[in-house]
């Protein structure tokens, strides 16, 4: 138990780290996701059950699903065919890797970050 | 000088915590109404998860707080997103796995946040936890399938309901016994899921009152535009 506790310890230290450290702001997303799940084990092991099931409903679902559709509404994150027709087989994989993608026109999501 | 106001502001709030930690005896509450409660709780509201039976039983106007303050905030979101223009485009189709998944998702994601609400006082959970569960199994189909719109106005008509429904629970309470969400009917029998009184029913609409907002909420930012960058 006590292994079990140290290494999710260690991952949400490390995650809580990659959110300021990461540079791409989605993926800083998902790293606050990673960590709220992390505690959300944490209150499983000290009998906190319910606290748990709040932490990893709102801290590890919701909250990571409002961030990153904040950041799209910003537009600081784009899904892949947001300008122009869609095509029906956009799988996950793709729209997850779609910060990467260029954007047709303008500065890139890194340079409009700092701009 | 910003970077001195931050330095000065953490060494104070370092303080602050230390003193407070200091002056606590690690592993022994100050109050005595924790402990109070967990002896009588069985006997007063006769639910075996107390934490429900604080929430809805001995805290129920807090609870009745929480989910206005959950309501000004969702109000708030939807003032400052504001309406969809009529011709914008639609985010693209989910793909094939993500709208396989979330077929396949939505049935389990509804039965797992319904058994939270109305398990409340028996298990882990309450209304809170199911209805955030809830939430998300709808947005669930709502990413897959972003052209289809979600049903504002029975969304407000449902949340409405529900949160009538806590209030004229509460005032059910004041007129009976004398109190405010005081809770009502006979305890029955300690386990089974219809005891604890008014509890179940209690946890059922702050469940369905969180969970229609929170999908009403995500959809409303979901529809919203994309930003330019």
């Amino acid at each position: 138990m006590v292994w079990i506790t140290l290494v999710i310890v260690l991952l949400v230290l490390v995650s809580s780290v990659a959110v300021l450290a990461l540079d791409s702001l989605i993926g800083a997303a998902v790293a606050s996701s990673v960590a709220s799940l992390g505690v959300s084990v944490l209150f499983v092991i000290v009998l906190a059950p319910d606290v748990a099931l709040t932490e990893a409903a709102v801290g590890a679902g919701l909250s990571g699903v409002v961030m990153a559709l904040g950041l799209r509404r910003l537009g600081l994150w784009r899904l892949e065919g947001d300008r122009g027709a869609a095509h029906p087989l956009t799988t996950t994989a793709e729209r997850l890797a779609a910060p990467k993608a260029p954007v047709e026109q303008g500065p890139t999501e890194g340079g409009n970050r700092h701009a | 000088m910003r970077n001195i106001a931050s330095l000065v502001f953490s060494v104070g709030l370092a303080f602050l915590l230390l003193v407070i930690a200091a002056q606590l005896g690690f592993g022994h509450t100050p109050m005595v109404v924790g402990t109070d409660i967990l002896a009588g709780a069985a006997q007063d509201v006769g639910a075996a998860n107390i934490v429900t039976a604080i929430v809805f039983g001995y805290r129920g106007f807090d609870t009745l707080g929480e989910i206005s303050i959950l309501f000004a905030a969702a109000t708030a979101a939807g003032l400052v997103l504001g309406h969809r223009r009529a011709g914008a485009a639609d985010d693209p189709r989910g793909g094939l796995i993500l709208g396989a998944g979330a077929e396949l998702l939505f049935p389990m994601l509804v039965l797992v946040g319904i058994y939270i609400v109305i398990h409340g006082h028996l298990t882990p959970g309450g209304g809170f936890q199911g209805g955030v569960v809830l939430a998300a199994a709808f947005f669930v189909a709502v990413i897959a399938e972003p052209s289809k719109r979600v049903n504002h106005a029975a969304i407000q008509v449902i949340e409405g309901l529900a949160g009538a429904a806590y209030i004229v629970i509460g005032i059910w309470a004041l007129v009976e016994d004398g109190s405010f969400l005081k809770p009502m009917l006979d305890h029955g029998v300690m386990g089974q899921l219809l005891s604890a009184g008014t509890m179940p029913l209690l946890s059922s609409a702050v469940g369905i009152k969180v969970g229609s907002e929170l999908a009403g909420l995500l959809a409303h930012i979901s529809e919203s535009e994309a930003g330019e960058p």
